[in-house]
């Protein structure tokens, strides 16, 4: 029977089918459940590495070693990735070995939109992308055959709308594969330039071979309706343009993304009258078309921002628009919010409240930034922090030093805040660095890290610690608060902002939605003692609201955190369980 | 020219949306459908506005539903219910849980809580049942039911054996709470029709 699937959990099944042996990644929304869905088979080993370019030289590794290996990653995790990328396009591999990289038009979960098949073009790897479930098995497993017939590399393009959509996938057996065996060649796996000179021309005559393969696979394939319109197209636009569309245009579905097909294309032009390029994001496939001297529409129809619709390409193709029916007020918007109980609340409540510049970064607490907290000046990426805070310090000079700190989570850090904190300690800014310790990778959903003392599988693991790499790195200013401690955590602050040295504020408490993490009962508001100062909303808690002047908490979503009570001048919070 | 059916689940992030779509999936795939469910983790499960989209038919193209498409639009909450509007194809039913929960815009005060949405959906020709799924959770044993409340009465406008709703229940529903689950699902499936 068919089974209901994640894009994701399709390609880890398309992994596990593929024989697939190592898998290493780090999560990044929405590329995570595929390494999750992928650590349920005992047949593959997987673990979650510190960051996307570890993965990607694990997955090398393992490839080189003998064994069909594999890394995930979102569209910015393969930046951090291109270096091994670029250089494992020379050296090809020995078993095969894919990368998935998934995008995400519409930045539903991202700090930018950019398009990865830029990626398989620069490094001259193909690249394939599936248009649902079923696909993201099949390619996933294609991917491997393509690895090993042309000795490279191959990534897997995913976007959320495929990652992120479930249907229907017909699961076959696992082919299991004997180790390969792994010889010495420096000429293949060392990279030199005496080496890569002679990989270089292997590396282009790869790419025309593939584009013969490209011409005649059948990843690449005409779907032949009215001639009227063609459209070319990819990923899940083409699951758009069908649906709008139907039998009324004509598609070449293209899977294969990179090398494209140039006499396929051709033909295909030959057969439509008029030829539309529908592809979200950059003008990949249209600038390819155009070169070709091939009359096409594509971006002077289709954005080059954000995703695509069926209702779009019915509005622009058959120039109809749907009946619709909207409200006159105002729907006020529904921003994602810091859970009730979050640890990370209290410390962007105290740097709210002594007015520092904040040099933010990826992760739950980048939504410290949002009102009524509003505790962030920057975010760039993963690391960026530590890093943007010394050169801001450097920039500004010791009156800045004084005023300026840097947030990291504790696997943002393990990712690529490390080198930030050595560059701080190094060449000698004063900085405060202050590393959220949640005790987990929290965002993407709750993943173990090195510092979190458990691997992917849940089984314990040498745990990180974050004192000790801090000293190690002659940080010799390093003390550790409780975030719900509004008090200590001020101290502190002022202390270390104060300090003529770099130093590491270590803000530590689990994330409120681990499950060991025991809630109290909820606060309740005395209606008599509220005065309604509003000085507990400063916090931007979801459990509390004003109603008639009076603060009230919701009993469903307060963990009992007492952040508020704390903030409370009037005694009007009433610790659950505690009346007699 | 499509026959695809759509529904579209709206909430607020942590109300247990998810599991009302895992049940829905289910059963359409009992029923012999193609189906495709899609929605978008990570930031928006954060207290957040959110949608998931649900579609069957012979053959389902796009796994999104999009404006003026949703032969249903089941809510969790009213200001959901108001801002998924767009989506609802003419003729098509909206039911919603009646519950108001505020958004952090609300709760700065930065900015309002409509006042009387559903009279005034029901004013703009949608078709609207709007039902306390809260109080009908708790009857059946837990304020966490909302979600099974709502597929009982999302089951009474799909043509699906009922035998095919318990199956699906039974197969998405951890066993210690297949009890509530069930007579969350039997409230919901007997509310009256609006």
């Amino acid at each position: 029977m068919k089974q209901l699937m994640l894009g994701n959990e399709a390609v880890a099944r398309g992994l596990f089918e593929a024989g697939c042996g190592v898998v290493s990644s780090y999560p990044g929304t929405p590329s995570t459940e595929i390494t999750e869905e992928a650590a349920k088979y005992d047949e593959i080993y997987c673990e979650w590495a510190p960051n996307e370019k570890v993965a990607m030289e694990v997955a090398i590794g393992a490839s080189i070693g003998g064994k069909r290996s594999f890394c995930a990653m979102k569209h910015v995790g393969l930046n951090v990735a291109a270096d091994p990328l670029f250089t494992a396009s020379y050296t090809g591999v020995n078993a095969g070995f894919v990368i998935a990289v998934a995008d995400d038009p519409g930045m539903h979960s991202s700090q930018n939109e950019q398009d990865s098949r830029h990626y398989a073009i620069a490094s001259k790897v193909p690249m394939l992308e599936p248009s649902d479930s079923a696909e993201c098995k099949a390619f996933a497993k294609r991917a491997y055959e393509l690895s090993e017939q042309f000795d490279t590399p191959v990534i897997l393009r995913l976007s959320t709308r495929i990652a992120h959509s479930q249907s229907l996938v017909e699961t076959e057996p696992r082919t299991e594969l004997p180790l390969k065996p792994y010889e010495k060649n420096p000429q293949k796996y060392v990279m030199m330039p005496g080496m890569a000179k002679k990989k270089h021309p292997v590396v282009e005559q790869r790419i025309k071979d593939l584009t013969e393969y490209a011409e005649t696979c059948d990843l690449n394939v005409e779907i032949m309706g009215d001639t009227k319109i063609g459209i070319i197209t990819n990923g899940p636009s083409f699951q758009y343009a069908r649906e709008a569309m139907g039998d009324s245009a004509s598609y070449l579905k293209l899977g294969m993304v990179h090398p494209l097909p140039v006499e396929k294309i051709r033909n295909f032009a030959r057969k439509v009258e008029t030829l539309y390029i529908i592809e979200e994001l950059d003008d990949v496939i249209e600038r390819h078309v155009k070169a070709l001297g091939i009359p096409v529409h594509g971006k002077d129809t289709f954005p080059l921002i954000g995703e695509i619709s069926q209702n779009m390409v019915r509005e622009k193709l058959a120039g109809e628009v749907p009946d619709t029916t909207a409200l006159s007020d105002d729907i006020p918007v529904r921003p994602p919010v810091m859970c009730a109980g979050c640890p990370h609340r209290g410390l962007f409540y105290t740097l709210s409240k002594n007015k520092v510049m904040v040099s933010g970064d990826i992760g739950c607490y980048t939504l410290g930034a949002l009102a009524p907290l509003a505790a962030m000046d920057t975010t760039v990426c993963m690391g960026a922090s530590i890093s943007g805070l010394h050169g801001f310090n450097k920039a500004r000079g010791e009156e800045s030093e004084s005023r300026s700190v840097a947030v990291i989570g504790d696997s943002t850090f393990m990712h690529s805040g490390m080198t930030g904190l050595a560059n701080v300690a190094y060449n000698a800014s004063n900085s405060t660095v202050i590393i959220l310790d949640n005790s987990i990778t929290g965002m993407t959903g709750h993943q173990q890290n090195p510092t979190t003392g458990y691997n992917i599988k849940g089984d314990p693991a040498a745990k990180i610690s974050l004192e000790k790499v801090c000293e190690a790195m002659g940080i010799r200013r390093v003390q550790v608060v409780d975030p719900y401690d509004l008090k200590t955590c001020d101290r502190v602050l002022k202390e270390e902002l104060a300090a003529k040295e770099p130093s590491v504020i270590i803000s530590r408490r689990p994330c409120a939605l681990l499950k060991y993490v025991k809630h109290n009962p909820p606060f309740t508001v005395v209606s008599d003692k509220c005065r309604g100062c509003k000085s507990c909303m400063k916090i931007g808690c979801p459990a509390i609201s004003m109603k008639n002047g009076k603060a009230v908490v919701d009993q469903t979503l307060c963990v009992g955190c007492g952040l508020c009570s704390s903030l409370c001048a009037f005694d009007a919070f009433d610790k659950g369980g505690d009346k007699a | 020219m499509n026959q695809t059916k759509s529904i579209m689940i709206v909430g607020v992030g942590g109300q247990g949306t998810l599991l009302a779509s895992r049940i829905l999936g289910h059963a359409i795939i009992r029923q012999g459908f193609d189906v495709k469910v899609s929605e978008v983790h990570g930031m928006s499960q954060r207290g957040g506005s959110v949608v998931t989209y649900v579609r069957f038919g012979d053959r389902v193209d796009s796994p999104t539903v999009d404006l003026g498409q949703a032969d249903v639009i089941l809510s969790f909450e009213q200001l959901e219910a108001a801002r998924y509007l767009p989506y609802l194809k003419k003729g098509g039913k909206l039911i919603t849980n009646t519950q108001q929960i505020d958004p952090m815009p609300v709760i700065t005060g930065a900015a309002v809580y409509p006042e009387n949405l559903i009279e005034k959906m029901k004013d703009c020709g949608a078709d609207v049942l709007a039902l306390d799924a809260l109080s009908l959770a708790e009857a059946a044993g837990s304020a966490k039911a909302i979600n099974v409340v709502l597929i009982g009465v999302l089951s009474n406008f799909m043509d699906f054996d009922k035998d095919v709703w318990n199956a699906s229940i039974n197969e998405c529903v951890p066993k210690k709470f297949l009890e509530v689950n069930q007579k969350a699902f039997d409230l919901g499936a007997s509310y009256e029709r609006g």
